[in-house]
């Protein structure tokens, strides 16, 4: 569990994260949304003790970072930044970590199997990709076998084996009862992965919320029908005070209503359905409406639009 | 149009890229999928003349890159990021651009308003974080006004609004009749963003065909049901009257039905037949990932491993290894994939709107005897022997 | 106290695992060797042409560590590199998430760098000493005379201390770049030139290399207002505040 309490960081008169105060929950993936320049960054920085707060306060498993004896065994993170050093292999950066916390050595091959850079270990990580560089900090990250777990952007750089397979470990993690707070720009990807959000806008906390709440409250939620007979189930519906869509292709979308209400009228006016799928937008259009106006470097000229 | 006729890279005794033949079409996006390793940078870098291929042809409208009088005005391209000049400020290096290939000054501007980087032009792009390198990029690309536009991973870097940006930005030039190429490791990206895909794997052509085909050719869709909470012996009722239908029933996690083999007005009749209220008939359509990862794997039957409500499959269960459809007889996926199945992945092609399941898909990851978890990703290949991890 | 040996265990490795670090030491042994034979050898061919009072105040232990001039800077180096690849390649990120008791992670390596750099100046002073008054021939002195030992052990002090003090103000700086360019010009141009000149010598002489090689001289010229050991500690007073500014720096700053 990470728990922030009024969480703050000024650098000079700018405010990077403004009384953030939120839980990070075990055993669900929580993903940490927010624009460029919202705090993401700080704010996870600051829970490594890696940035000093100017206020408020962040603890882990109810500790301030810097009481933890051997931190690697408590939290694992990836920071987005690389933070290897080139001419050290992999196999002897780990083992730095490993030693420095105290984790059995022969965790560190473990490890680098578990990411897939077995074959690469004694290699330096110079000549690595950038999906390389992310396996060996996901590496790290799992060396002592921490309860909480921190990705700051996991996929960047990993190709779509890697994207699944990273999606999965988060998602198997979590389900092991573990911590895993994700950061990410990819809000398909984490539509894909995280059940809980905690989004940020200008440093402050904009929303703490599992994430099918997070979409039906910020964009539209509509249930799309097919039916055989649409005029009859247009009346059926207007008796019951619904207003229906007709779409091109024929179906029906009915707002604010449950798709399990729209069945039981249905089965009631014995009328046959060929469709009842409840819809909702996707993540990206509900992080959209909500960040709005917390958006740095506007991009203008797309002009007619797609 | 890019055309690629017998196109073959060899460094040394290794082969990045082998006999690749295929069209980029103006008018749409045409994304350009392949694992790591597979080819795909060296194939963007022939195009642009940056790689000189060992056999085949490889032309951009018809000419050569290399012999295109006035190249930069003909092809933009986003290659990589930070391949700009640290202490420079953003202004001046599309400036020494636009020089180099006779653009007028004006443009300059026009681009970084277009990428949103007027404010911050005269800043060095030495302080510019990813994603501002990235748009800075792009502008470069865009710089020539071209008909053809390339463009790697683009949205690496971008926030949310910037990814949206890119994305938009790329059916609009494609909207205007460019030809606009992109390749990203970002499925679900892609699947919003591209019409058309050309699929390499280990250097050969896998797939050349459009999005919607792609799918309907690599994954099996099914139906959602959900009958009524309140009354749990309907959905056993329904259960046996839809697998005495012909249709193979599966239980999902929230307690809906996944049904496959019958289409959604049959299973709409037997349920009327049987008397049973619907709460939920939704139609499932695999996501481009999913699709991508059957072909670039090859799992034969796929469904059997794919057991619905995401039944463990334990890392010591033994990986897929039969050749794919499409794929060339000699070639393996480079990769083998960690177990587990993605379905149920809500990402759909098309529009903003799509289906979303309410319980997220069960992973694959079953609890392992003991130990570490998870299976491994298969082993990344040497940096040394390959050329475009070895970058 | 298992926790200190764990980090420094992983200090040691860190230090012995990356190949650029342990040349700088290589290259300050093999460079203070050869120069320090060389002008030895250089000395002893044409001592006869020296004027007479350089004749009279020759110091064949200081001679032979001539080379000391040139290898302090590979030790700088080397002091340099150990703090500054930290935060050059982002692993600082990583050692302060795996050690966040900042305190005890710089103790730990700079145990490990003075350790190494202890052991490779001893060596260093030894060997060009024995090298040195080898080729010196009759000007030579053997180690058993009065201060010689002393000189010898002290230019191994001399050398790890400033690699010490250069960890110390790379900790400050945080910057490779940074530190070189104010480390190698003010040791190899400002203080030698400053204690050359008779305006400025005064001022030189409390500059820590200066006052440093005090103890390797065996002929006391009368002309530093302290003794050998005297200007041994200047030295150790300018790395311990170095360390002072450096913790603080590492202390107060976000990684």
């Amino acid at each position: 569990m990470i728990e922030l309490d009024r969480l703050t960081k000024r650098y000079g008169t700018t405010v990077a994260v403004d009384q953030l105060t939120c839980t990070v929950q075990p055993g669900v993936v929580t993903g940490f949304l927010g624009p460029n320049g919202a705090g993401k960054s700080t704010t996870m920085r600051m829970m490594l003790g890696l940035d000093r707060p100017t206020a408020g306060d962040v603890r882990i498993d109810g500790e301030h970072y810097d009481r933890l004896r051997d931190p690697l065994n408590h939290i694992g993170a990836l920071l987005e930044a690389k933070a290897v050093h080139p001419g050290r292999t992999a196999y002897n950066h780990l083992t730095v970590l490993a030693q420095s916390n105290g984790i059995p050595q022969k965790r560190v091959p473990e490890v680098l199997d578990l990411v897939g850079l077995g074959s690469v270990a004694k290699k330096r990580p110079k000549g690595f990709s950038l999906g390389m560089g992310q396996r060996l900090g996901i590496a790290s990250a799992l060396l002592g076998d921490p309860k909480i777990l921190m990705f700051d952007e996991p996929v960047n750089g990993l190709d779509p084996e890697g994207i699944h397979w990273i999606r999965n470990l988060m998602k198997y993690l979590a389900s092991e009862g573990k911590t895993v707070f994700v950061s990410s720009h990819l809000m398909s990807e984490m539509a894909l992965t995280a059940e809980h959000l905690i989004v940020i806008g200008r440093g402050r906390l904009l929303a703490d919320t599992s994430m099918r709440e997070f979409i039906k409250e910020n964009s539209r939620s509509y249930v799309r029908l097919r039916t055989p007979e649409p005029e009859r189930m247009r009346d059926v519906l207007a008796t019951a005070g619904l207003t229906p869509v007709a779409t091109e292709d024929g179906a029906l979308e009915v707002d604010s209503v449950e798709s399990d209400r729209l069945g039981e009228l249905a089965a009631e006016h014995g009328l046959v359905l060929h469709e009842l799928s409840p819809q909702q937008a996707s993540l990206e259009e509900a992080f959209m409406q909500l960040t709005a106006e917390a958006v740095q470097y506007h991009a203008h000229g797309t002009g007619k639009g797609a | 149009m890019i055309e690629a006729f017998g196109l073959s890279k060899h460094y040394g005794a290794k082969t990045a890229v082998y006999n690749l033949s295929f069209q980029v079409r103006p008018g749409i996006v045409t994304g350009f999928l392949g694992p790591n390793g597979s080819g795909k940078s060296t194939t963007m870098r022939m195009i642009l003349g940056l790689d000189e291929p060992s056999s085949g042809t490889v032309t951009i409208g018809g000419t050569s890159f290399r012999r295109h009088p006035n190249a930069a005005r003909q092809v933009g391209a986003l290659l990589d990021a930070k391949a700009l000049h640290g202490g420079r400020s953003a202004r001046n290096h599309l400036l020494c651009l636009a020089q180099l290939s006779g653009i007028p000054k004006r443009r300059v501007d026009e681009v970084l308003d277009i990428v949103g980087l007027r404010s911050v032009a005269g800043k060095r792009s030495k302080g510019f974080s990813l994603g501002m390198g990235q748009r800075l990029g792009i502008a470069a690309a865009l710089l020539g006004d071209p008909r053809v536009l390339l463009f790697d991973e683009p949205v690496n870097g971008l926030d949310p609004e910037g990814i949206r940006w890119v994305r938009q930005l790329m059916k609009r030039l494609a909207a205007e009749g460019r030809t606009v190429f992109v390749s990203s490791h970002l499925m679900s990206e892609m699947a919003l963003t591209a019409e058309h895909l050309i699929v390499i794997g280990r250097g050969q052509l896998l797939a050349d065909q459009s999005v919607k085909e792609f799918i309907a050719a690599n994954s099996a869709d099914f139906a959602r049901v959900r009958t009524p909470d309140t009354e749990p012996q309907l959905r056993e009722k329904l259960t046996a009257a839809l697998a005495e239908a012909g249709g193979r029933v599966d239980p999902e996690a929230d307690g809906a039905l996944r049904i496959s083999g019958l289409p959604l007005p049959r299973i709409s009749d037997v349920a009327h037949a049987a008397d049973i209220r619907l709460w939920e008939l939704s139609p499932h359509q695999a996501s481009l990932e999913e699709a991508y990862m059957r072909m670039t794997q090859g799992a034969v039957d796929y469904a059997s491993t794919a057991v619905p409500g995401g039944q463990p499959a334990g890392p010591g269960q033994p990986p897929h290894g039969t050749p794919p459809h499409g794929m060339p007889p000699h070639g393996t996926a480079p990769y083998a994939m960690p177990q587990g199945a993605p379905f149920g992945a809500p990402a759909a092609p098309g529009g903003g709107f799509v289906p979303q399941p309410p319980q997220p898909p069960q992973t694959g990851f079953g609890p392992p005897p003991q130990g570490p978890p998870a299976a491994a990703p298969a082993p990344v290949q040497q940096p040394t022997s390959d050329p475009e991890d070895a970058r | 106290m298992a926790h200190t040996t764990q980090v420094i265990r992983s200090e040691w490795t860190k230090a012995t695992t990356v190949r650029a670090t342990l040349w700088t030491l290589a290259i300050a042994f093999l460079v203070t060797v050869v120069f320090g034979v060389l002008i030895s050898l250089l000395l002893n061919n044409t001592f006869e042409d020296l004027p007479e009072r350089e004749r009279l105040t020759f110091d064949p232990v200081l001679t032979s560590f001539a080379g000391m001039s040139l290898g302090q800077l590979a030790m700088i180096a080397f002091g340099i590199l150990l703090v500054a690849s930290e935060y050059s390649t982002g692993m600082i990120r990583a050692s302060l998430a795996a050690v966040p008791q900042r305190g005890l992670f710089m103790t730990a390596k700079l145990l490990v760098g003075t350790l190494l750099v202890l052991v490779v100046g001893m060596v260093t002073s030894f060997v060009t000493f024995f090298l040195g008054q080898a080729v010196l021939g009759d000007l030579s002195v053997s180690i058993g005379e009065t201060n010689v030992l002393r000189a010898v052990i002290g230019g191994g002090l001399y050398m790890t201390l400033i690699a010490v003090f250069a960890m110390g103000i790379t900790w400050v700086l945080r910057s490779a770049l940074l530190a070189f360019s104010i480390l190698v010009p003010l040791f190899f141009l400002v203080t030698p030139i400053l204690a050359s000149i008779e305006a400025t010598r005064d001022v030189g002489y409390w500059f820590p290399d200066q006052a440093g090689t005090a103890i390797m001289s065996v002929v006391d010229t009368g002309e530093r207002p302290y003794g050998p050991w005297g200007g041994l500690l200047i030295m150790v007073l300018w790395t311990v505040a170095a360390l002072v500014a450096g913790y603080v720096t590492l202390k107060k700053r976000d990684a």
